[in-house]
């Protein structure tokens, strides 16, 4: 037992000391301390992804390990060099408060001007976006992607064919923000006074404040990008730990202030939109300095971080200490612990590693009431309901969850994308179906119809050899011509494999064998990398498309597995009906996908975009389209939301999804611990 | 090889066209060997109809059934899924092109000499084409006559539409080779009186929903259940219509289109023999021997055939806001589970709608109209009267909304004397008056023989009559309602118009619970005709129209004849109670006496569908009861409520009204 807190001890130490360019180093050290009392096995485990792979010259574990290589390079490629300038509208300090223990590993913090680097108006980051150059061909800007500076050839033509669009037919955005358009903010003088007094940094910068008032709903980015600007946070604070988030909180309490925690600023929901029903001084507390992972416990691989960590420095700095979470939701890139937690995320890896309300051990929230927290770090608990389930889920309208205690993994040694084609969709679900039957699946499997699947294909990078577009026809052939399969009604489902080598490969031919009983032949990893890519970049997607009269959105539910071919067609075809109906001149992309496996169902994920050409309200078409489309889903069994949550967008449906008592019993929880309404973002109830 | 399509046809200027001119022009044969190249339903999967029997026997719907079976009876497992896949066999279809061309062939040559034409409205096609792309369709037709089976084929054949399967009933199955030609025709076939099999029941529900989820084919079935003996539209039947929108429901298919047809025949073949029918005498099996027989039939001129497609509706659109489908989500997909109260009433009204749809689109000859004024004049009526009363009634029928073919380059009447030339053995015309035609038998008559003969011929008029019956029933009931007093309070009107809707809701189709919408129709139709005036809350009967109110009543003189004989019959009887099977041979010689004796004067109160229906009038009302012993039914009668009702239909009495039906 005391070895065990010796090398939690060590570990700390030697990190705290540690200046930021050893802390490699200090973790090679740290991971030596531990070995010694660690199984030597752990040691193959560890071998971090970082270091080169020797792996010959098989297809298979070349692309296997580079690839996870490349994909961390990809998600971590940007956070190099970041100025860490502090601007003139924001007072900053150090924490005060600290646990003792450890330092800072504060090496790319999110800036606290997030508009520096990314987009004001849409998605992401400012030097990476979709345009079409001269000769009307796709490009991605960057170089934070494996997208980053190539050409896509066939963009456009998918493009101007199942949109209707045309190239010559731009809706550019407002180029930058119209300062004037913000409303002067509404300040509770006594409140900030207070709180200059305990040293937060704050700011009521107009930028500041806009960025803080959405999310990346279709209807918010319509908004910016035609420079309308409604009900924005009066003013934005930083805390920089949990001490700062409870003097915060007591303070709005006392001043009657409206508090919206802000963390990654990736909803969907409407969840960040400020009530316009909202008199008092509305503030937006954002968490993203919040940001360090406070201890490692390698005996019982838990991590202790900061609510406000975005996923990918969460990943990128446990991966350097050769652990993971495994938790990777599509928004991982600006999405953060605290939101995750707050809105019962869910990961594309969750096969192994499972969904947050599986990954966290321990929670820390703020609430007008005081700290929620439990007395130990035991793995289960029969203590009454689990007071964990208040906070998941709670979408920021009890507290600010400040630290969370996760599980961690090692590094899987090895990781393989892969890929099948079926002949159509319905073929496809069947083998997901039999796959969760057996409970074998991989660490991701998603199916996509065929609409998404022709997607993918328009997302193929210009080829630099004959050879390989050589290789693409004879594959196309063998599968179109040979197999029979038609193109307008295959599919593809993507794989991802993870955990030792030979395991990898034994689960992967397990995969495959069932696959083929339903008529599915392997396809290679490539297309299934390029599935897995398709979901970083699908959002800067839709900017493009905003570009050209073309908007969309995606949506997802969770269905029982014998109503998810009827589901898919259904909502599709709903969606079909009701854009024609309310004049949509061009018939709209309506797609979806699988994109999680359960015992008892499954995940589905709706693409949805048209061309608004000719229409004069286009987002309340869009929205009365989402709408009618989420009717159809609860109508055929489908669940309000999987991961996305409720918002203010879907809160209508709140009442008849979890009945009435069940909505008294959430809003009996509010009226105990936010008696003022505080935390006053009016999400869910 | 040339095609024909819906829409390259020539349609007459009314939109309808013959589909026979092109085979009089051209070879049967050609036209048998076409080539076949239907649009299917875009989400059908490809099912062999073996396929589609595996599907229905592997099912776990019947699986769920077979387990509670087996528990029931202690059968085990394999029998009663031998059992079930028996039915199966016995049931199923077996579509097959090759006899589609075959049936095509001697449908080429029968229809063509027993119709002058047979014609179809062009754009009910176009819009059945392109319905059939989209979801999978249920096409509903009336049924009037044998030919009604299989026309909607044929004419699907020639138009390159996807032939349908077409539930039938178990007797044509019996037909030697013909039951066989029918089957692979896509005919299947269920057996009458399935009550309580539960086996039966599951393996017929889940094979119609099986080939509506599939989109194997359209379904073809009559939603009225039989063929009409009287040729009015008959109470729709509840069991096939739950079954092929089960799909729906459940969300299994988007959406489902309903298409009704309307058939309707200058000329019924069987006209006769559903007369006699109706007086007891037994319909002659179906046999393929009989088939032949019935040849003789083919050399008579049974005039032109309509056949109208009604637009398809579709039942997302119909259901919207009447159901929620969330009573599906907590249970698992196949679970046999009753539909709940709203469902049911939503089947109900949309299958009762469907019938209203047929009605409203089905084509009237004149002779339709004549058979009105020629029932009214029992005694025979001089033929310029006719047709001046006729053309009277023709303006009236229009205003009411009727779906008149009266034929336009001929005089008025040159059309009157061809109708009763093609009605010879109705009507005949001599030395200038029109006459009911009585069957000329052997020897010499006895009194109930004249009656008989005399009702025989009454009941084939009037089955001409009530193929036009629903375009007046309404105001015809609204104006029995009225009294003679000069002034109707519009509230006492809807009170004795809700008791005759009670009463003869067996007689007519009535949408459940939309009582205040028919009698409103009722109003309106009476009042745009200029036929009644209404001044706050009162009603009265314009001076000038007198006459046309005293008509409209005597069209439903001989139902409210009937009925009262018929209570009169179960007052006067001594016993309280009679066996189901005594019930319609005693009625029948009660009336018999009476007609004889001159106290009723309607024949059509012999109809035994009328009889049956005022018993279940009263079941329905209480003032008879059903129990079962020994295997038989026998009702017991409450006199007084009986009586009570006798006398509210003689107008002694104001009914009280229900609380749900207030204007």
């Amino acid at each position: 037992m005391i070895y065990e807190y010796i090398s939690v001890k060590v570990f700390c130490i030697i990190t705290s000391r540690a200046g930021r360019e050893e802390r490699r180093s200090a973790v090679r050290v740290t991971r030596r301390v531990c070995n010694l009392y660690l199984t030597s096995l752990h040691e193959q485990r560890c071998r971090p992804l970082t270091s080169d792979s020797k792996h010959g010259s098989s297809m298979a574990s070349n692309s296997s390990s580079s690839n996870a290589q490349h994909r961390l390079r990809i998600i971590s490629g940007h956070l190099q060099k970041r100025p860490e300038d502090e601007s003139t509208g924001i007072t900053a300090q150090e924490c005060k408060a600290e646990t003792p223990k450890s330092t800072p590993s504060r090496l790319t913090p999110v800036p606290k001007r997030r508009q520096e680097i990314m987009k004001w108006n849409g998605w992401g980051y400012s030097d990476s976006r979709f345009f079409f150059n001269k000769i009307g061909q796709a490009e991605f800007t960057g170089k934070r992607y494996r997208l980053s500076g190539l050409i896509l050839p066939s963009l456009k033509d998918w493009f101007e064919g199942t949109f209707g669009a045309n190239l010559q037919h731009k809706s550019p955005a407002t180029p930058t923000l119209n300062l004037s358009a913000v409303a002067p903010p509404n300040l509770n003088e006594p409140f900030i006074e207070e709180l200059k007094a305990v040293g937060v940094a704050m700011s009521h910068d107009p930028e500041d404040r806009v960025f803080r008032a959405h999310g990346h709903c279709l209807h918010e980015i319509f908004a910016l990008r035609e420079g309308r600007i409604g009900r924005v946070p009066d003013m934005v604070v930083w805390p920089s730990c949990h001490k700062d988030v409870e003097k915060i909180v007591e303070l709005a309490c006392k001043h009657n202030t409206c508090l919206i925690p802000y963390g990654g600023g990736t909803s969907v929901s409407s969840a960040l939109e400020c009530p316009h029903e909202e008199t008092r001084s509305i503030v937006s507390l954002d968490t993203s300095q919040m940001n360090r992972i406070l201890w490692i416990d390698e005996k019982n691989l838990t991590a202790h971080v900061e609510a406000g960590i975005i996923g990918q420095d969460l990943e990128r700095q446990l991966n350097e200490s050769g652990y993971c979470t495994g938790h990777e939701p599509d928004s991982m890139e600006f999405s953060s612990l605290g939101g995750w937690v707050a809105t019962r995320a869910s990961g594309m890896k969750k096969n192994i590693y499972g969904n947050i309300e599986d990954l966290v051990v321990h929670i820390k929230m703020v609430t007008p009431r005081g700290v929620i927290e439990k007395s130990c770090l035991g793995p289960r608990m029969s203590t009454g309901p689990d007071i964990h389930h208040f906070i998941l889920g709670s979408e920021g309208t009890l507290g600010v969850v400040t630290e969370v205690t996760m599980k961690i993994r090692p590094i899987p040694e090895y990781q393989k994308y892969g890929s099948v084609v079926f002949p159509n969709f319905q073929q496809g679900v069947a083998c997901l179906r039999e796959v969760a039957r057996q409970r074998c699946a991989p660490a991701s499997i998603r199916l996509m119809d065929n609409e998404q699947f022709q997607f993918g294909h328009a997302l193929k990078p210009q080829v630099s050899s004959i050879f390989t577009s050589f290789l693409d026809g004879l594959k196309k052939f063998y599968i179109t011509k040979f197999k029979g399969f038609d193109p307008h009604h295959l599919c593809v489902a993507t794989l991802l494999f993870e955990g030792d080598r030979g395991k990898v490969l034994q689960h992967e031919k397990q995969v495959y064998d069932i696959a083929a009983k339903f008529g599915g032949l392997a396809a290679g990893e490539d297309n299934g990398q390029r599935g897995y890519m398709l979901t970083f970049v699908i959002a800067y997607l839709r900017d493009l498309g905003m570009d050209y009269y073309v908007i969309g959105e995606s949506f997802e539910t969770s269905v029982p597995w014998d109503r998810v071919l009827d589901l898919c067609r259904n909502v599709k075809e709903r969606i079909v009906l009701e854009c024609k109906e309310r004049g949509v001149q061009f018939p709209p992309l309506s797609t979806c996908r699988v994109t999680q496996t359960y015992d008892a169902g499954a995940c589905v994920y709706f693409y949805f975009a048209f061309n608004y050409r000719g229409l004069s309200d286009p987002v309340h078409v869009y929205e009365q389209v989402e709408h009618a489309a989420r009717e159809e889903i609860l109508a055929n069994g489908g669940s309000l939301s999987h991961h996305h949550g409720v918002g203010k967008l879907r809160k209508e449906w709140m009442k008849e999804s979890v009945s009435v008592v069940g909505l008294g019993m959430l809003k009996s929880v509010k009226e105990y611990i936010d008696p003022k309404n505080i935390f006053g973002n009016r999400n869910l109830l | 090889m040339e095609r024909a399509s819906a829409d390259a046809l020539e349609a007459e200027p009314d939109g309808f066209f013959d589909i026979l001119e092109e085979r009089r022009r051209d070879s049967d044969i050609k036209h048998a060997l076409r080539t076949f190249n239907p649009q299917p339903y875009r989400g059908a999967t490809p099912t062999s109809a073996s396929a589609l029997n595996r599907m229905v026997l592997e099912s776990q719907y019947l699986s769920y059934i077979i387990q509670e079976i087996a528990l029931e009876s202690d059968e085990p497992h394999e029998v009663i899924l031998e059992e079930a896949s028996s039915i199966l066999e016995e049931m199923g279809q077996n579509l097959q092109l090759g006899f589609i061309r075959l049936l095509g062939f001697i449908m080429s040559k029968v229809f063509k000499s027993l119709f002058r034409s047979i014609r179809v409205n062009q754009d009910g096609l176009t819009r059945l084409q392109q319905a059939i792309q989209e979801y999978p369709v249920i096409l509903m037709p009336n049924h009037r006559s044998y030919v009604d089976f299989l026309v909607v084929s044929y004419i699907m054949f020639t138009y390159d539409l996807s032939i349908p399967v077409i539930a039938a009933g178990i007797p044509l199955m019996g037909m030697k080779l013909i039951g066989e030609i029918f089957r692979r025709s896509g005919a299947f076939f269920i057996r009458r009186a399935i009550g309580s099999d539960k086996l039966y029941w599951a393996v017929l529900s889940e094979y119609v929903r099986t080939i509506v989820r599939t989109g194997f084919a359209p379904v073809e079935f009559y939603v009225e259940g039989l063929r009409s003996r009287t040729l009015k539209s008959l109470t729709p039947k509840l069991g096939m219509m739950n079954m092929v929108l089960e799909p729906f429901f459940k969300g299994e298919v988007f959406d489902i289109s309903l298409v009704p047809i309307s058939i309707s025949y200058d000329r019924v073949l069987e006209n006769s023999l559903l007369a006699h029918e109706l007086l007891g005498v037994p319909k002659p099996k179906e046999t393929t021997g009989g088939l032949l027989k019935a040849r003789t039939v083919l050399k008579e001129d049974y005039g032109c055939m309509h056949v109208y497609f009604g637009s398809p509706m579709s039942v997302r659109d119909l259901v919207k806001g009447k159901m929620n489908h969330k009573q599906y989500n907590l249970v698992p997909r196949d679970l046999p589970m009753k539909p709940n109260k709203e469902t049911q009433e939503f089947v109900s009204g949309l299958a009762h709608m469907m019938v209203r749809l047929q009605e409203k689109n089905v084509v009237q000859s004149p002779w339709n109209l004549m058979a009105f004024i020629v029932l009214q004049n029992l005694q025979g009526i001089d033929f310029n009267q006719l047709t001046h009363r006729t053309l009277w009634l023709k303006r009236l029928a229009l205003r009411f909304g009727a779906h008149l073919n009266w034929p336009k380059h001929i005089s008025d009447s040159e059309v009157m004397s061809s109708s009763i030339m093609l009605h010879h053995s109705v009507v005949c015309c001599e030395r200038g008056r029109v006459n009911l035609v009585e069957e000329a038998g052997p020897g010499p008559v006895s009194q109930e023989e004249a009656v008989f003969r005399r009702a025989a011929a009454v009941l084939m008029c009037a089955s001409y009559r009530n193929q036009a019956l629903h375009v007046f029933n309404r105001p015809a009931m609204v104006a029995i309602t009225m009294t003679t007093a000069a002034n109707n309070r519009t509230d006492d009107l809807f009170r004795r118009f809700n008791f005759l809707l009670e009463l003869f809701s067996n007689e007519f189709v009535f949408i459940p619970g939309q009582v205040v919408q028919d009698f409103e129709e009722g109003c309106s139709l009476l009042q745009q005709s200029g036929i009644i005036g209404c001044s706050n809350k009162e009603v009265y009967v314009r001076d000038d129209s007198q006459e046309t109110v005293a008509f409209l009543r005597a069209i439903l003189q001989p139902l409210i004849e009937s009925y009262q004989v018929v209570f009169r019959f179960l007052c006067e009887e001594s016993s309280l109670i009679f066996r189901e099977k005594n019930f319609l041979p005693s009625v029948r010689s009660f009336i018999m006496k009476l007609l004889i004796s001159g106290e009723v004067h309607s024949y059509e109160c012999l109809s035994s569908d009328v009889q049956k229906n005022v018993l279940s009038a009263l079941l329905r009302m209480a003032a008879v009861t059903k129990t079962k012993v020994d295997e038989q039914n026998e009702f017991t009668v409450n006199k007084a409520a009986v009586k009570r009702i006798w006398d509210l239909l003689n107008g002694e009495m104001t009914p009280r009204i229900s609380s749900d039906a207030r204007l």
